[in-house]
C-alpha cells in the first residue's frame, strides 16, 4: 500500500486525459499492488488536460486510504462526473459525494484515533545517546503512511517505530522510513505503563460513570493494544458500591491540626490582599477616597508585629500628618501619660487610626480637624481589618466613636458604652473606651477629670484583661 | 512522615485533581520539534489519549502539585478539614512524568493544579518553577495548562502566562454568596479581578512594539473557569448568566460546567446525592446554544417559570415547542439564522444547506446525508417531498421526545 495516494493520483489523471470512462477500469486491490490499476484495453480518446476542484484531491488523499476495495472506483466515479458539473462537490446531498465524504472521516477518525492511542514502550538501553521506543498498532484502515509525518513532528528527537499488520514506520536518527507490516512484535515490558495505569484508575469519579461515553469516543477495537484497558471492566464493576460508599460514609471529624492551619491561612489573607510585606507600601499608596488628596501622608500603624494589644484611636492630627507617626500631637502625649500611669507599655502594643489620613479644614494658616464621615471610615476600614488580621492581637482597644464604628459597626453613645467590651466572630474583642482629645477638649474641670479618670480606669482594665486571657473569655 | 513511591504519590494526586472538568488541549500556537531539538507539538486540535468510564476524556496529565491546602472549602475533597491522605509531589518528579508520560504517546502534556500551601505565593512559585524546567530544560513543545491562584504575586502570574498556553481561575459556584458561604477564604472579587488581569496582559502582549517587533504570546490559548452546579440553590438562569458575563468580561475560552459528585470524606455541609449529569449536560447545551447559535440568554432560560432548563429534552427543542408559530420552516428559503435555531440542525449541517441550496432545491433525503438529526428537525421544517402537515402543532409533540415517563420509586 506504499505510496497508493501517488499512485492512484497518477493513473486517474492518465485515465481522465485519455477521456476513459468508469465503465472502462478495473481498479485493482490494495492486497495486489501490481495490478491496482490495470485498465482494459481501449480505444484511447484524445488527450486533454484535465482540471478537478482542489477540495477533490484533499478529498481523494484521504479516500484512497481506506480499507473498501471500492475506493478507488469510488473515487474514479465521482471524479468523471465532476468533468461536467464540477459544482457537485459542494453538493452535500448527492449520494455518491456522501459515500465519499463518509469514508473520509472514517480515515480522518482512523487516523486522529491512531495518533490518540498508539503507545510506545521504551526499548532502548538507558544510556544510549537518543531514547528508542516502539509500538504495536491495529488500524482499521491504512493510516500509517498518512499519519506517520505526525509522530515525526511531535518525537523527533527520539527514534520509534509503529508496527502494524500492513505498513511500518521506522524513524532513526531523524529519518522516517515506511516498511512492509508485520506479526505482533514481542516488545520488552515497561515500567512507565504501571504508572500510566496507576494514573487512569484514579483520574476515574467513580460517581459518575458514563459507559457509553467512553465505548463512543475509544471502541472496544482498540483496547487490546493498551495497557490501561484492562482495568476498564474492574473499575465499572466497582463505581457503583464505591459512589455509594463515599454518600454513605458519615462526615469524618477534622484533624486537630486543621485549626493551626486555619489560623495560618488567616494570617494570609486580609481585607487587603497583597503579600503582607507589602501593606505599608500599599496604604501609602492608597487613594480610596478623597483624603488622601490633601493629607500629607498616610499614617501607618506602629509596633510589634505580634502585639498582644491594640490601640485604635480616630485620625491622624496635624503633628501627625507631618511626621508619618500615630499619636504624637497633644491627644498622643495625653494618652502616653496615661498610659505610663497605669503600667501600659506603649512599645509593646500596636498603636494605630481607624482613619489613615488626616481630614482636616484649612481655617487662615490652621488646619482645623474634621470628623470623618461614615463612607472615609468604611473605605479604610480596609486597611485596618487587614492590620488586625496581620497582628491578631488579644484584645483592642477603640477609643472614640470613630474608632468604635470601624471597629463595631456603631459609633453612637461612647460615653454610655465605654468600658464594655464586645465580641464579634472572627474577630479580637474590642474593649471601647473614650479618646484622649475629648478629655482636652472638654470645657470645665470636673468634666475633663472625670474623662480622664474613666480612660485610665479603661486603660487599666486593657492592661489586665492582656495579661490574663482567661478573663478576657469572660469579659 | 513515610516517604511515598512516585507510584503511590500519583494515585493520590490524580484521584484529587479529577474534579476539575477541563482536559482541554486546543486552540494554542501551532509548534512542533521537527528540528529535533526539543519534544512535542500543538496543532491546532487537540487529542484525547484515552477515555475513563466515566465518559470523560483523557488528554492532559492532570494532577496536583500537592493536595495539601489551607484553605477550607466545603465541596473540596482537599480542603483542610477532610482527612483524606496528602502527599506532595517534587518539582522534578512532576516534570520527569510529564516527559515520560509524553514520550509514550500517552498525554498531550500537562494540567497542572495545586492545593495551597503555605501561601498562594509560594504555591504558585513552584508551579512556575515546574513549566520553567518543562520549557527551558526538557525543552517541551507540547500543551501546559496552568490553575492559577488568584492572589500569588503578579510576576508570577506574568512568567505562568508566557510558559503555559492557558490558564485558569475556577469561579467555583454561580454567585458570590455562594461562594462566600462554602469557600470562606476565597473571595470572588479578586478572582474576578485575576481573570480581568489575564485578559488585560493578553491584550497587551498582543500589541507590537514601536519597533513592529511581536512580544512573546502570553497564554496563547486563553484563560477558562469552571463552576459547580448542583452544590448550592442556584437555578440553570443564574448559572448561565453568570457564564454569559464571564465570556463578555474575560474572553474566556471556555466556562466548564462540574456536576457536583459526592466526594470521599464529604463536609457535612453538602447535599451528597449522585451528581446532575444530566442538568450538566443541558447546561452544555445551553452554552453552545448562546455562543454559536445566536440565541439570546433569555430565549433558552425563560422557556420554564423556575428559570431551570428542562431536563427531558434539549434547550434548543424546549424553545422550539415554545414558538411554534416559525415553524415549519422551508428549508429551501429561510436564512441561516433561523436554520440555526431547527432542533436537530447544527452549525454544519446548516453550511452544508447554504451550499448546496445555491446549486439545486433540497430534498428531505439530501438533509439526512448532510448529518441532520431529522428525528428531531422534520416536524419543524418542510422540504421538496416534506411537510409535517399537523405535526408541528400536534398537542403530542414534546411527548414524542422526551424520555417516558419513570414509576416513582415507591420505597
Amino acid at each position: 500500500m506504499i505510496g497508493a495516494a501517488e499512485a492512484w493520483r497518477k493513473a486517474a489523471r492518465g485515465a481522465l486525459q485519455d477521456g476513459i470512462s468508469p465503465d472502462q477500469i478495473m481498479w485493482g486491490d490494495a492486497d495486489a499492488p501490481e495490478d491496482l490499476f490495470d485498465t482494459f484495453e481501449v480505444a484511447r480518446g484524445r488527450a486533454e488536460a484535465v482540471t478537478v476542484p482542489r477540495s477533490f484531491i484533499a478529498l481523494a488523499n484521504r479516500v484512497v486510504w481506506h480499507s473498501d476495495p471500492s475506493r478507488f472506483a469510488r473515487l474514479y466515479g465521482f471524479v468523471w462526473r465532476l468533468r461536467d458539473a464540477p459544482h457537485l462537490i459542494t453538493d452535500r446531498g448527492d449520494a455518491d459525494l456522501a459515500t465519499l465524504r463518509a469514508m473520509e472521516k472514517n480515515v480522518r477518525r482512523c487516523q486522529h484515533k491512531m495518533k490518540a492511542f498508539v503507545r510506545f514502550r521504551e526499548i532502548g538501553e538507558a544510556e544510549a545517546n537518543r531514547r528508542s521506543f516502539a509500538a504495536w498498532f491495529e488500524p482499521t484502515h491504512f493510516t500509517v503512511e498518512p499519519t506517520a509525518d505526525f509522530f515525526v513532528r511531535r518525537f523527533a528527537d527520539m527514534d520509534w517505530r509503529i508496527y502494524t499488520p500492513s505498513v511500518s514506520a521506522v524513524f532513526e536518527d531523524g529519518k522516517l522510513r515506511l516498511e512492509a507490516g508485520c506479526d505482533k512484535p514481542d516488545l520488552p515490558h515497561d515500567g512507565g505503563e504501571e504508572l500510566w495505569v496507576t494514573y487512569f484508575q484514579n483520574i476515574f469519579n467513580p460517581a459518575r460513570l458514563k459507559v457509553q461515553a467512553m465505548t463512543s469516543e475509544m471502541p472496544k477495537k482498540y483496547w487490546k493494544n493498551m495497557p490501561e484497558a484492562a482495568s476498564i471492566p474492574q473499575m465499572i464493576a466497582d463505581a457503583p458500591a464505591r459512589a455509594r460508599a463515599m454518600a454513605e460514609a458519615a462526615p469524618t471529624l477534622p484533624h486537630i491540626r486543621v485549626d493551626r492551619v486555619l489560623a495560618q491561612a488567616q494570617a494570609h489573607q486580609s481585607a487587603w490582599d497583597g503579600p503582607a510585606a507589602g501593606l505599608p507600601a500599599a496604604i501609602r499608596n492608597c487613594a480610596r477616597c478623597e483624603l488622601a488628596c490633601h493629607a500629607t501622608q498616610a499614617v501607618l500603624g506602629e509596633g510589634p508585629k505580634t502585639a498582644p494589644l491594640m490601640i485604635v484611636g480616630e485620625q491622624p492630627g496635624d503633628k501627625e500628618d507631618l511626621q508619618g507617626r500615630p499619636f504624637v500631637g497633644p491627644a498622643g502625649q495625653l494618652f502616653d501619660e496615661i498610659a505610663e500611669e497605669v503600667g501600659l507599655d506603649r512599645s509593646q502594643a500596636y498603636v494605630t487610626n481607624a482613619v489613615k489620613h488626616f481630614k482636616f479644614k484649612a481655617q487662615g494658616r490652621r488646619r482645623i480637624h474634621q470628623r470623618p464621615n461614615r463612607s472615609e471610615i468604611d473605605q479604610c476600614r480596609w486597611w485596618l481589618d487587614a492590620e488586625v488580621r496581620r497582628v491578631a492581637p488579644r484584645l483592642i482597644v477603640a477609643m472614640g466613636a470613630t474608632a468604635a464604628e470601624a471597629l463595631t459597626g456603631n459609633g453612637d453613645a461612647i460615653l454610655k458604652r465605654r468600658g464594655t467590651v464586645q465580641i464579634a466572630d472572627g474577630h479580637p474583642p474590642v474593649l471601647i473606651t473614650l479618646h484622649p482629645s475629648y478629655i482636652l477638649r472638654a470645657r470645665d474641670i470636673d468634666t475633663r477629670l472625670q474623662a480622664a479618670e474613666q480612660l485610665r480606669v479603661d486603660l487599666r482594665r486593657a492592661v489586665d484583661l492582656v495579661a490574663a486571657p482567661r478573663k478576657l473569655a469572660s469579659a | 512522615m513515610v516517604q511515598r513511591s512516585v507510584q503511590e504519590k500519583l494515585a493520590i494526586l490524580s484521584d484529587a485533581a479529577k474534579y476539575d472538568a477541563s482536559c482541554a488541549s486546543s486552540g494554542s500556537t501551532k509548534r512542533d520539534s521537527r528540528d529535533g531539538k526539543g519534544l512535542g507539538s500543538n496543532e491546532g486540535s487537540g487529542i484525547c489519549h484515552a477515555y475513563a468510564p466515566d465518559g470523560r476524556c483523557i488528554s492532559l496529565l492532570k494532577i496536583l502539585m500537592t493536595n495539601f491546602c489551607i484553605y477550607d472549602c466545603a465541596y473540596c475533597m482537599n480542603r483542610v478539614s477532610s482527612n483524606v491522605t496528602r502527599a506532595r509531589f517534587s518539582v522534578d518528579e512532576v516534570v520527569k512524568l510529564t516527559i515520560d508520560f509524553y514520550r509514550r504517546n500517552y498525554i498531550e502534556g500537562l494540567f497542572l493544579s495545586s492545593g495551597i500551601i503555605r501561601s498562594p505565593d509560594a504555591t504558585m512559585e513552584d508551579m512556575v518553577c515546574i513549566a520553567r524546567k518543562l520549557r527551558h530544560e526538557e525543552h517541551f513543545r507540547g500543551y501546559i495548562h496552568l490553575k492559577t491562584i488568584p492572589d500569588a504575586a503578579p510576576e508570577l502570574i506574568e512568567e505562568a502566562g508566557l510558559l503555559a498556553d492557558r490558564l485558569s481561575i475556577n469561579v467555583e459556584l454561580p454567585t458570590d454568596a455562594a461562594v462566600k458561604s462554602y469557600a470562606p477564604e476565597k473571595k470572588p472579587e479578586q478572582i474576578r479581578a485575576a481573570m480581568a488581569d489575564v485578559r488585560l496582559r493578553k491584550e497587551v502582549a498582543r500589541d507590537r512594539t514601536h519597533t513592529g517587533r511581536r512580544a512573546p504570546k502570553f497564554a496563547p490559548a486563553g484563560q477558562s473557569t469552571q463552576m459547580i452546579v448542583g452544590a448550592d440553590g442556584s437555578n440553570d438562569a443564574a448559572v448561565l448568566g453568570q457564564s454569559t458575563r464571564l465570556y463578555s468580561s474575560y474572553k474566556l475560552k471556555r466556562v466548564y460546567y462540574s456536576a457536583f459528585s459526592p466526594i470521599p470524606d464529604a463536609s457535612s455541609k453538602l447535599p451528597l446525592v449522585s451528581p446532575p449529569l444530566q442538568r450538566e449536560h443541558r447546561l452544555y447545551q445551553a452554552d453552545w446554544l448562546l455562543r454559536f447559535y445566536g440565541f439570546d440568554l433569555d430565549e433558552i432560560t425563560g422557556v420554564t417559570p423556575d428559570g431551570n432548563l428542562d431536563l427531558g429534552i434539549d434547550p434548543k427543542l424546549a424553545w422550539a415547542l415554545q414558538h411554534r408559530g416559525l415553524f415549519p420552516m422551508d428549508v429551501n428559503r429561510a436564512s441561516r439564522e433561523m436554520l440555526l435555531r431547527v432542533p436537530g440542525f447544527g452549525v454544519k449541517t446548516v453550511q452544508r444547506i447554504l451550499g448546496t441550496r445555491r446549486h439545486r432545491a433540497l430534498r428531505y433525503e439530501d438533509l439526512q446525508r448532510m448529518g441532520a438529526s431529522l428525528k428531531k428537525a422534520r416536524a419543524f421544517i418542510t422540504a421538496v417531498g416534506w411537510t409535517p402537515r399537523n405535526l408541528t402543532d400536534s398537542a403530542d409533540l414534546r411527548a414524542r421526545f422526551a424520555p417516558p415517563p419513570e414509576q416513582l420509586n415507591l420505597l
